[in-house]
């Protein structure tokens, strides 16, 4: 028996959530008075949960490193949202979304969560329109939708490719009505650097002012971790620069167990890497899968002619290239998941058919939809559909509409004119569907500690659908969390303020600032950067796409030789009672090096393919992902000291609604 | 390419700050502006000096965090980007840079390039929102219809990712572009209308208390803007605020 108790609730899976919500505590609204909750992180789980429980009446103390809750990078997710709502009428339904989601993870995601997730997703569109949000809509005034990989309904609403933005901004605004009542109290340029337990139970955090360097305390009854995911780890990645597993790790340290570390998402269509100095790496939206098609070449001649410049693609004959999406996947086309479309962009690449200078690229191609779409336009106006600069012209206003500001960041980027010549992407990573382990009510293994949005696990199991990221983190902000932490709470209404005077705080604090000391007094000769680069050229080249035994030890190896050296010969400039950023790296940096040996861990340990965590020893014969039953239970580590000494727990998974079969899209 | 650069040094809110000069060379017209930037701080840590001080996250031009005045123009010398979208193929070898903080009375410097924007923040506190309750009761999404030139153009208010570059490249530190998107955006939505007179009432009034200045009608915020806001919503919101005056 696994001592990790999921609490799912008893019953049928879609009478669940309505009779949990009924069977547990409540807190009464004059009691609430006396309860505060720290919020860390203020992006779509943490800025949606921070504005709900305000309007609930808790006292909320939110935290962010940014300068501004409107920062965080769920402002940057650009496709869409998901929603069963079935407004196109095309047999969409609260099931059709779970089974999609659960498909889509390859099997290795709780089901009660999951379905509780699809029933709740209507409610967020409901929410975001009343609030505001600026969705899409068709000319008719209602809601217009489009579709994303995996599936084969239009259940994803969007706002153009700043979808992202619109949603955070609406949770941004919720939360600024409650900061304006004094409900939430606000702390910008905050960084969470430790979690304090007293008696067992989460009961405050250790926070440094990123302006003065200041170390505070800041208790509550009750601690939420809204913190994002951890693909920094590869140096290279879609998240933003300041995105780090910092105060999951931390909690981790402190108790709470992290699962499936090595699931990570490598998304498809990201701009390539031009080069050494390259800080961070651009996605180019899921949605343009919808109208772009996917090919390389078919012959090695003509790559050479690409690379060498003597050949435009736009010049390549249709019979010359390769659609290797639509070959391959013929049902699903260039709308295979993510996991699915990164791998073949790399066999393609591989096999040597990438083409840019570096091999590693391939064409996401525009030209097809403009020309459906001018003609369907020029159809509609009465211009002669056969003038092919009428045609063009009208298509590409068309894609502009729906892709306007992928295209010039495309453009701004890499210098190429995206309606004109195909665009070049590869895969980059972009999410992480592992983090902190957490049961039915989003708590963790520590009592009155809650992981949320990226933050946790529970979901998306080995691979995350295209537009359930922001699906989640408001379903758990706005939905989820509201109701699950009052059960834990109700149990509070007598304890009264945490005092900070406490041994507890006392420790926390020290431990904190050691740590802090150390870095700012290391007489190394290299800089944060350095060893972060390094860092990420691990597990990018053994852990990232295709991972093998082999390659796994030797990461496992040579990330805890790295770390040892960034302790020996890290250089942190100026000191910490000042405005600091290298310091600030330098600690999420360290962390980095703790948890990317686990991760490589944690895929050594699972002998199977799953979603995005790829073993190149199971494989089926056509390349494809093989799932090996005895693994389909989710893996939660137990911190013990050293990574390599952190102790193996398992979640199985049953799947009593759902067939589990091969995943297939062909 | 090589460089001179030429940045603004300021330790602390109290300093009094210099430009100081720092030749870069080795740089790639493929880097972006803030790449440069990495640069140059990771040889002045190799010198063991402190690295410049500068605001940036998403490096994808929305978080709307990066906020450097360059060469005299918010976000540099291209249109409709953020500094971090800029790319050094945007200058040529041999030039000089002039790189500054965002300079307004609201905007105090807290270290080098870094300003604290926070009277952005307890501006969209004063009525930057729709009071609703994230009950999961509100009526269905689609009860709502809403004509689409409106719903494009309250996105097109929406997308502001409150920078600072309109109030940066304003002769009176106006933030009234700023102020009037988010106006603008509810305005235009029938979910706004309930709130519309205090929301303008409350906003202007916390702008004026911030210290930002006056619109005179320069037009600088919208040529600045790296999300394209339209002087439209400036008129729309002193109709709104004309409006409301008379009612309030």
């Amino acid at each position: 028996m696994s001592i990790l108790d999921s609490k799912i609730p008893e019953g049928p899976l879609a009478d669940k959530w309505t009779k949990h919500k009924n069977d547990i505590n409540l807190v009464n609204p004059a009691n609430k008075r006396l309860i505060d909750v720290i919020i860390v992180g203020t992006g779509l789980a943490g800025g949606s949960a921070a504005a709900t429980l305000a309007e609930l009446g808790y006292n909320v103390k939110a935290f962010c490193f940014q300068d501004s809750p409107r920062r965080a990078h769920s402002i940057a997710a650009q496709g869409g949202i998901n929603a069963a709502k079935n407004y196109q009428g095309d047999g969409d339904s609260t099931y059709r979304l779970f089974y999609d989601t659960v498909k889509g993870g390859d099997y290795r995601s709780r089901e009660a969560n999951v379905y509780r997730l699809a029933e709740v997703s209507t409610n967020i569109i409901d929410q975001c329109v009343a609030q505001g949000v600026p969705f899409a809509r068709e000319y008719g005034g209602l809601l217009d939708n489009r579709s994303f990989g995996g599936v084969l309904v239009s259940r994803t609403f969007y706002a153009k490719g700043q979808t992202g933005q619109q949603l955070l901004l609406g949770a941004y605004a919720a939360m600024n009505r409650q900061i304006g009542r004094g409900k939430i109290k606000m702390y910008t340029r905050h960084e969470m650097l430790d979690v304090v337990i007293v008696d067992g139970k989460a009961r405050g955090i250790i926070a440094r002012n990123l302006v003065t360097g200041e170390i505070e305390r800041h208790s509550a009854h009750a601690v939420v971790l809204g913190t994002g995911g951890y693909g920094n780890a590869f140096y290279l990645s879609t998240y933003a620069m300041g995105s780090n597993v910092t105060a999951a790790w931390k909690a981790h340290k402190r108790g709470a167990f992290f699962a499936n570390p090595c699931y990570t998402q490598i998304h498809p269509t990201c701009i390539p890497v031009s080069g050494d100095h390259q800080s961070k790496l651009t996605l180019m939206s899921e949605s343009l899968r919808n109208d772009g098609r996917i090919w390389v070449p078919k012959h090695k001649k003509d790559v050479e002619a690409i690379r060498n410049g003597s050949l435009k693609p736009t010049e390549l004959a249709e019979e010359d290239r390769d659609y290797y999406l639509e070959r391959r996947y013929p049902a699903f086309g260039n709308l295979v998941p993510r996991d699915v479309a990164s791998r073949a962009a790399k066999e393609r690449c591989d096999a040597g058919y990438g083409v840019n200078q570096t091999g590693e690229a391939v064409y996401l191609d525009f030209a097809s939809a403009i020309e459906r779409y001018g003609k369907e336009q020029a159809y509609i106006k009465g211009l002669n559909v056969d003038d092919k600069k009428v045609v063009t012209d009208l298509g590409k206003k068309v894609v502009e509409n729906k892709y306007g500001n992928l295209f010039q960041m495309y453009e701004k980027i890499v210098d190429q004119n995206p309606y004109e010549t195909p665009m070049m992407i590869y895969p980059a990573v972009h999410y992480t569907m592992g983090g902190l382990w957490v049961d039915y009510n989003l708590m963790t293994t520590v009592p009155g500690l809650y992981a949320i949005g990226e933050a946790n696990f529970s979901d998306h199991g080995a691979n995350r659908l295209g537009a359930s990221a922001l699906m989640q983190g408001l379903a758990d902000g706005y939905f989820v969390l509201p109701y699950t932490i009052g059960d834990y709470l109700a149990h509070d209404i007598r304890t009264g303020p945490i005092p900070t005077d406490t041994k507890e705080f006392d420790e926390a604090e020290k431990s904190v600032k050691d740590t802090i000391n150390r870095l700012v007094n290391n007489q190394g000769t290299k800089s944060v950067d350095h060893f972060h680069k390094r860092l990420g050229k691990i597990m990018w080249n053994k852990c990232g796409m295709a991972r093998n035994e082999k390659e796994l030890k030797e990461a496992i190896q040579e990330i805890a030789k790295l770390r040892e050296e960034f302790y020996k010969d890290v250089f942190v400039p100026g000191n910490e009672n000042e405005y600091n950023e290298e310091l600030a790296k330098a600690g999420r940096v360290a962390d980095f090096l703790e948890l990317g040996e686990l991760f490589a861990k944690d895929a050594l340990e699972r002998n199977e393919s799953a979603g995005g965590h790829f073993r190149e020893e199971y494989q089926t014969e056509g390349g494809e992902a093989l799932r090996v039953k005895e693994y389909q239970y989710v893996s939660a580590w137990e911190y013990k000291g050293q990574p390599s000494d952190a102790v193996h727990h398992k979640e199985s998974l049953e799947y009593e609604n759902i067939e589990v079969k091969e995943r297939s899209y062909k | 390419m090589n460089l001179t650069l030429k940045i603004w040094r300021q330790k602390d809110a109290n300093d009094k700050g210099k430009i100081v000069d720092y030749p870069v060379s080795g740089i790639s017209p493929d880097m972006s502006f803030l790449e440069m930037l990495d640069v140059l701080n990771q040889e002045l840590i190799e010198k063991g000096e402190s690295p410049v001080a500068f605001d940036h996250d998403c490096r994808e031009g929305i978080c709307g965090t990066c906020s450097l005045y360059i060469n005299g123009r918010a976000h540099g010398p291209a249109t409709k980007i953020t500094a971090c979208q800029l790319h050094m193929r945007s200058f040529k070898d041999g030039d000089t840079i002039y790189i500054e903080p965002w300079r307004a009375k609201a905007f105090p410097v807290i270290k080098d390039l870094i300003v604290d924007r926070t009277s952005f923040d307890r501006i969209q506190q004063a009525g930057g929102f729709i009071s609703v309750n994230t009950s999961g009761n509100t009526q269905d999404a689609n009860a709502i219809p809403i004509e689409k030139e409106n719903a494009d153009k309250a996105f097109d208010a929406a997308t502001c990712i409150g920078c600072g570059a309109c109030v940066a490249s304003c002769k009176n530190s106006s933030a009234m572009l700023f102020v009037s998107a988010k106006v603008s955006q509810f305005a235009l939505l029938p979910q706004g209308q309930v709130e519309a007179t205090d929301r303008v009432l409350n906003m202007v009034k916390q702008m004026d208390e911030e210290g930002f200045g006056n619109c005179t009608n320069t037009g600088a915020c919208e040529v600045e803007c790296p999300k394209g806001i339209s002087l439209e919503n400036i008129a729309r919101m002193n109709r709104e605020y004309l409006a409301a005056s008379f009612k309030g």
